[in-house]
């Protein structure tokens, strides 16, 4: 009778062919790194631009009439002078943040004047959009020094559109 | 003179540690891959603001518009003047009727370009506001430059 030599049977490896699968998974690997994008995050500023309709009734009784941000701009489109309720403070947004946030101030809540405060932003036809953002990034908030953002006037709306030069 | 015999075995070194490492690597560019990039235009240079933040949950009902820096609204690849516009935002007001849904559900997400005109934005928003839609929201590109 012959006897299987069963030792040296069970000492021999199955050998998977691993190239194959090394190929696809490098190939999965360059496809993902090539269409790989660092996407900067978005978000948005909400304003209120409700309809001729709609905004012909009276105002309620506790609403303070608009902060008026008025923004010029030189021929270029280019911030030439900001005013505040018509006070002149020339191109600087953080003094317009300063003074939204005196007029705010640290008062929270239902009634306060932070959720009351409406700013109306009056800006020249030809000036460049950046500078609205910048202006509605100043009025809106700040980053606090834990990056948490603290909320100033939340009602933002546009004043009637400036006629073109 | 004695020869010395040639082994036949191939060398294989351990290839676990490389695949394991290529699988992490799949594993992280899958996670961080993003392909809804549908509310993206590569014409559109969006202006920085430190407080544009991500929102908490995804707008209701939102439309996209894409203003260009020479104020022409870009729809379906296709840029068109604003006046143009009134075709595209009665098919959504109808979609949305048909849904059952009043059109103050709808927001109308403006990305414009940092150098476009305030002008041009305000008239786009007038011609929303003709075909009644009332909830805008300005998209800001993240500074994290600050």
């Amino acid at each position: 009778m012959k006897v299987r030599n069963l030792s040296s049977n069970r000492s021999d490896k199955v050998e998977i062919p691993m190239t194959p699968m090394i190929d696809i998974v490098f190939q999965l690997l360059v496809f993902f790194i090539m269409t790989f994008q660092i996407v900067a995050q978005e978000g948005d500023f909400n304003i209120r631009m409700p309809l001729a309709a709609m905004s012909e009734g009276p105002p309620p009784i506790d609403q303070l009439p608009p902060m008026v941000v008025r923004m010029q701009a030189d021929s270029q489109g280019n911030l030439a002078q900001i005013s505040l309720n018509q006070r002149p403070m020339g191109v600087s947004m953080q003094r317009l943040h300063d003074e939204i946030r005196q007029v705010i101030g640290d008062d929270r809540g239902p009634g306060s004047v932070q959720e009351t405060a409406e700013v109306e932003l009056d800006c020249d036809y030809h000036l460049r959009y950046e500078h609205v953002i910048e202006a509605i990034t100043a009025v809106s908030g700040y980053l606090d020094g834990s990056g948490n953002i603290v909320r100033l006037a939340e009602k933002i709306k546009f004043a009637p559109p400036r006629a073109a030069p | 003179m004695r020869i010395k015999k040639k082994s036949s075995e191939v060398v294989g070194g351990d290839m676990t540690p490389m695949i394991d490492m290529t699988f992490q690597l799949i594993a992280f560019f899958m996670v961080l891959i993003n392909f809804t990039q549908a509310e993206q235009d590569d014409r559109i240079v969006l202006p920085d603001s430190e407080l544009a933040k991500p929102p908490d949950g995804p707008l209701e009902y939102p439309i996209t518009l894409h203003l260009t820096k020479e104020g022409t609204v870009i729809i379906g690849g296709e840029e068109i003047p604003i006046s143009g516009l009134q075709p595209y935002l009665s098919r959504e007001a109808n979609v949305l009727r048909i849904r059952g849904r009043p059109l103050s559900d709808a927001t109308i997400v403006i990305r414009g370009h940092k150098d476009a005109r305030t002008g041009r934005v305000q008239e786009l928003i007038k011609e929303c506001q003709s075909s009644n839609f009332e909830k805008f929201a300005l998209r800001a590109k993240e500074d994290v430059g600050n």
